[in-house]
Formats: structure tokens, C-alpha cells, sequence
């Protein structure tokens, strides 16, 4: 069943048990997402250590997309420099708008690969990337803190 | 002619088309938009065909035959609603008319019934979609009037408690829909417009759910303006309904301005044309208006009564069945008391996104998220909800279908 490209183990597994969905207390940096259309919701925290990701914590309402692909951002970017998390970030995003032609590079996405099957589904694509967009979001507020 | 929903099917073309690799379409979305018939489809696109024209100008044949078909249907209209043909405005849509009817009020001067100031207040209810909620947040911000509304009780009723307190002397206009478009839940509407007009408020009708699936009867239900938008009435998009009691519109000021709505213009100055053209500036969407008066033509051969009863029926099936599923809770009246057929639910821990993916690959369409009704679902404690929302030509196999669909997506996503 074509579904199935979509609703892989990994992403139903990152649903069921997110990573570090519980607000850190401390942050550089917390931003609110919303996407509009369906009212999926996240607030996300940011702490830099120099130019290193050195944590990202979040919590949140959605669907299974958009949960698992939070999840699977905390724990690919944690402990990455802003130009590799800004890599990986190109990278996925390239990945989402490819319509389904790419399976995206195991390399540098790790299991965000699973989230291969959500270019082929148009309207779940912002489910997706509501969590890369808060980390964006956050990332820039949290660099801008450090001038 | 006993009502038929399998043979009502069959003036749908799209329902015959397949989803999904060969998926029957089981359409469940019609609270969002109808599908359309044959006839309506057929008249829209004549009118093209044969008769278009920019309608009330031109001194040639054809602009007195889109005229014709235009005013003839808002004769259809007037009659559908039991209204008079001079009190039915066109629109592009129901957002339209509720935006209408706000900004117009805005544009009150002094002394005008219509004219609101900080002290004067405007009722809503906690129900509402945002179509008939912002513009009366917006309205209020304008003119300083304080913003009220009715809660909504765990049931999904309205609470009307503190109705003498919700109402009261302040209150210029009450605003609520007929029935909720998440909630199925049909408002009582007499003990409101009593309690609006012993206070001197007008009543405004968000009809969008109510004038597709039930007789209406304007001057019955004792209201003052009302709304609704053609493409839920199995009718084409880009047409909607502004009704208003002809004293009202005449007092009530215009919303936009420019051609065909004047009586006289001068370099500095204007005055409008009466009602309905006061209200209809610019060349309007004379083939939707066209396919609209096809669409209240059809419903009402196969009669609204008949539609409302089928409804209702299908709607205690799918409730029963509903019923059944563990996990599954209905937002809304649980029975088919003062309830139409918008149905919405949760299913445990999985993500109304989620499920309606799973019923889309099964070629069930249903609605999922907060239906333009944030305040609601929030009040609610439910982020978002899937809905299934019934029409004349569903059937019992379509409810059958979505049962089987939601028990199976629970099997899928218990993995």
C-alpha cells in the first residue's frame, strides 16, 4: 500500500516515543509555531554553546508527521555546529519538495529519511517542516543573542 | 417519488470517478463544499455558452437574457427562502455577506440604527467559524463596542443560562449560526431572536449549514439578516446569499461601492440604488447566480423535507455505528435531537491528520483539524477532529465504509 511510504516504523515509533519532548527550562532562545490550516502547535527551546546546537527541546500538538519529524530533528541536530544543522535543514528540505523522486542521503538525514514518502503528499508537507521551520526560527534568535 | 439517495448519486458526475488506485469516492466532506449535479454544472456553463453578458447594462439581446437568467434566479432564491425577491443580495460567498453586514454597519453615521459606539455591544456564541466571529472581533475593535458571546456547554450545546445577561440593553446585534458546522448541533433560535429584538438588537444568521440541508423560512425563524453560500447547497463557488428584511437594508449603508449600485453620482458625490442592487456593486457572478438558481431548483424537486429526513436518518446510523467503536468519542449531540449530519469525532491517540490519511487510501474524503472554528475546538479541549459531514446523496454504504475505515485505521496505526 502506497501509505506505507508515508506512515514508516520509524515515524510511528518517534510518535509513540517523542525525544526530548519536555521543555528545558533554560534556553537562548523559545519560539511558538502554529500552522494555521489544521492547528498542529509547537513551542520549541534552543541553547547554543558558541557556534554548537547544544540542545533543542520542544512540546507540542500534531499529527504523526509533524511529531516524529521534531523528533527525529532533536536528535539529529543536538551536538551539531549551525552549519551542519543548517546542511541538514537544506537537505531535508530539498527532500520534502521532491514529489517523491528522492529517498534523501542516509548520511546526513539519518532516520529523517522515512519522511521521504511526505513529498508525495502535498497537503502533509508543512506538517513536516512545522518543526524545522520553529528550529530556523529559534536558531537565528538564539545567534543573534550572542553579537 | 420515494427518495432515493442511489439514484440521487447518479446526477453527480464526480461521483463516479475512482481515488487512489481504484478506490470507490466516498464523499464525506460536504459541510466543507457539495458536490455538484449535472444540472448545475450544465447551467453554469450554458449561460456561458449562450447568454453571457454583463447583466443590467447594454442595450443588446443578449444583456436582456443574462439579465433574465439573473434576476430569475433570485426569484428562485427569494422563493426558496420564503423572502421577497428585492431582500436577496448576491455574494460572492457566506464570508462575503457576514463581512458585508459588519462593514456596512461600521460605515453607520450618527443616528443611524446601525451605528456603533463604545457602550453598545455585539453577542456571538463560542460555536461560531471564524467567518462570523472575526468580522464582529473586527467590527467591535472599529467602533469600541464590547464583544460577548454564549459558551458552549461540554454537551455541545449552547449555554443560554445567562441569556438576560448575555443580552441585554447594550446589545445592537446578535450574531450565531443555525447550526455548527463542527458540532452538527442545531441552535434553538427562538428564545434568541425574543431576547435580541425585546432589546432592540438585529439577528444575523450564519445559515451555511442549515439552508442546504432544511427548509428555510426566513420570516418564520423571526430573523433579520441571513447568510449562505451556494457551494454547500450542491450549487458552483463564488456565489453566495445575503438576506435582509427589506426596512433593514434600506437603512443599512453599502459595504463596496462603485458600479451599478448608484442612483446619481456626481464629481464629489453619490446616492445608492435600492436594495438589492445598493448591495451588489460592480459586474457580478451572473453564471454562478445562474447555477445557483439551477441548484435551489433541484433541491427543492426532490424537496427539503425529504433531504432533511434522509439526513437525519443517516445521521442516527452513523452515530449508532460510531457508537460501537472503542476509543472513539463523538464532539457533539449524541443523539439526532435538534442535530444535523456534520459528525465530528477523536479516535484515542490517533491524530485526526493520521486517520484521515488512512480513510483518503481507503477513498473516504472527510475533513480534519479545527474547521475554521479555533475558539471551539480549544474550548473543547480537542486540537482537532475528523469530520464526516452527510449530504442528499449519501448512503448507508458510505457510512458503512467510514466505520470499516476507522476501525481498520486503528488496526493500522496499533501496529
Amino acid at each position: 500500500m502506497q501509505l506505507d511510504n508515508l506512515y514508516q516504523e520509524v515515524i510511528l515509533d518517534h510518535y509513540k516515543n517523542p525525544q526530548h519532548k519536555k521543555l528545558n527550562a533554560t534556553y537562548d532562545a523559545q519560539v511558538h509555531h502554529v500552522n494555521p490550516s489544521c492547528g498542529d502547535e509547537i513551542t520549541l527551546n534552543v541553547t547554543l554553546n558558541g557556534d554548537v546546537v547544544k540542545d533543542v527541546s520542544w512540546d507540542g500538538v500534531g499529527c504523526s508527521i509533524s511529531q516524529a519529524s521534531v523528533s527525529i530533528l532533536t536528535d539529529l541536530l543536538i551536538g551539531k555546529s549551525l552549519t551542519q544543522a543548517q546542511e541538514i535543514a537544506d537537505s531535508f528540505m530539498h527532500l520534502m519538495q521532491s514529489k517523491g523522486t528522492e529517498k534523501g542521503d542516509e548520511e546526513i538525514l539519518e532516520d529523517a529519511v522515512a519522511l521521504a514518502g511526505v513529498s508525495q503528499y502535498p497537503a502533509r508537507i508543512k506538517c513536516a517542516l512545522l518543526g524545522w521551520m520553529a528550529f530556523k526560527d529559534a536558531s537565528v534568535q538564539a545567534l543573534a543573542k550572542q553579537v | 417519488m420515494a427518495f432515493d439517495a442511489h439514484s440521487i448519486a447518479k446526477d453527480f458526475p464526480i461521483l463516479d470517478r475512482t481515488i487512489r488506485d481504484g478506490k470507490r469516492l466516498v464523499y464525506l466532506d460536504s459541510g466543507a463544499t457539495s458536490q455538484k449535479p449535472n444540472v448545475v454544472i450544465d447551467a453554469e456553463s450554458n449561460f456561458y455558452r449562450l447568454s453571457n453578458s454583463a447583466v443590467h447594462r447594454g442595450a443588446h439581446q443578449l444583456a436582456e437574457e443574462a439579465t433574465d437568467a439573473y434576476e430569475g434566479a433570485r426569484s428562485i432564491v427569494a422563493n426558496f427562502l420564503n423572502a421577497e425577491v428585492d431582500e436577496i443580495i448576491f455574494t460572492k460567498g457566506a464570508t462575503e455577506s457576514l463581512n458585508l453586514v459588519a462593514y456596512a454597519m461600521g460605515n453607520a453615521e450618527p443616528g443611524n440604527r446601525f451605528h456603533l459606539i463604545a457602550g453598545d455591544s455585539i453577542v456571538v456564541t463560542e460555536m461560531e467559524h471564524h467567518a462570523n466571529l472575526i468580522p464582529w472581533q473586527q467590527l467591535a475593535a472599529r467602533t469600541g463596542a464590547t464583544l460577548k458571546w454564549f459558551s458552549v456547554t461540554e454537551e455541545g450545546r449552547l449555554d443560554l443560562s445567562q441569556i438576560n445577561t448575555v443580552i441585554d440593553e447594550t446589545t445592537k446585534v446578535v450574531a450565531l449560526t443555525h447550526q455548527s458546522n463542527v458540532l452538527g448541533t442545531i441552535n434553538p433560535l427562538e428564545e434568541i431572536t425574543t431576547r435580541a429584538h425585546e432589546v432592540g438588537a438585529v439577528v444575523v444568521l450564519d445559515a451555511c449549514q442549515s439552508v442546504p440541508h432544511m427548509p428555510t423560512d426566513v420570516k418564520a425563524l423571526n430573523i433579520d439578516f441571513l447568510a449562505f453560500s451556494g457551494h454547500k447547497a450542491v450549487g458552483p463557488t463564488g456565489i453566495g446569499i445575503f438576506w435582509g428584511r427589506a426596512e433593514l437594508l434600506a437603512e443599512l449603508p453599502p459595504f463596496l461601492t462603485g458600479g451599478s449600485m448608484i442612483e446619481n453620482v456626481t464629481m464629489t458625490s453619490a446616492t445608492w440604488a435600492p436594495a438589492p442592487r445598493k448591495f451588489e456593486a460592480g459586474v457580478p457572478n451572473m453564471a454562478q447566480a445562474v447555477g445557483l438558481g439551477a441548484a435551489l431548483t433541484y433541491l427543492t424537486s426532490i424537496g427539503m423535507e425529504n433531504i432533511y429526513r434522509h439526513e437525519t436518518e443517516l445521521t442516527a446510523y452513523l452515530l449508532a455505528g460510531l457508537a460501537d467503536i472503542p476509543n472513539l468519542r463523538v464532539v457533539g449531540p449524541t443523539t439526532t435531537e435538534n442535530r444535523g449530519g456534520a459528525v465530528s469525532f477523536t479516535l484515542g491517540d490517533i491524530h485526526p491528520h493520521d486517520l484521515g490519511q488512512y480513510l483518503d487510501s481507503q477513498g473516504i474524503a472527510v475533513r480534519t483539524g479545527h474547521h475554521c472554528a479555533w475558539p471551539l475546538t480549544r474550548k473543547l479541549g480537542v486540537p482537532a477532529t475528523t469530520r464526516a459531514s452527510l449530504y442528499l446523496y449519501n448512503t448507508t454504504e458510505d457510512l458503512d465504509a467510514l466505520i470499516k475505515g476507522v476501525q481498520d485505521a486503528q488496526k493500522y496505526f496499533g501496529r
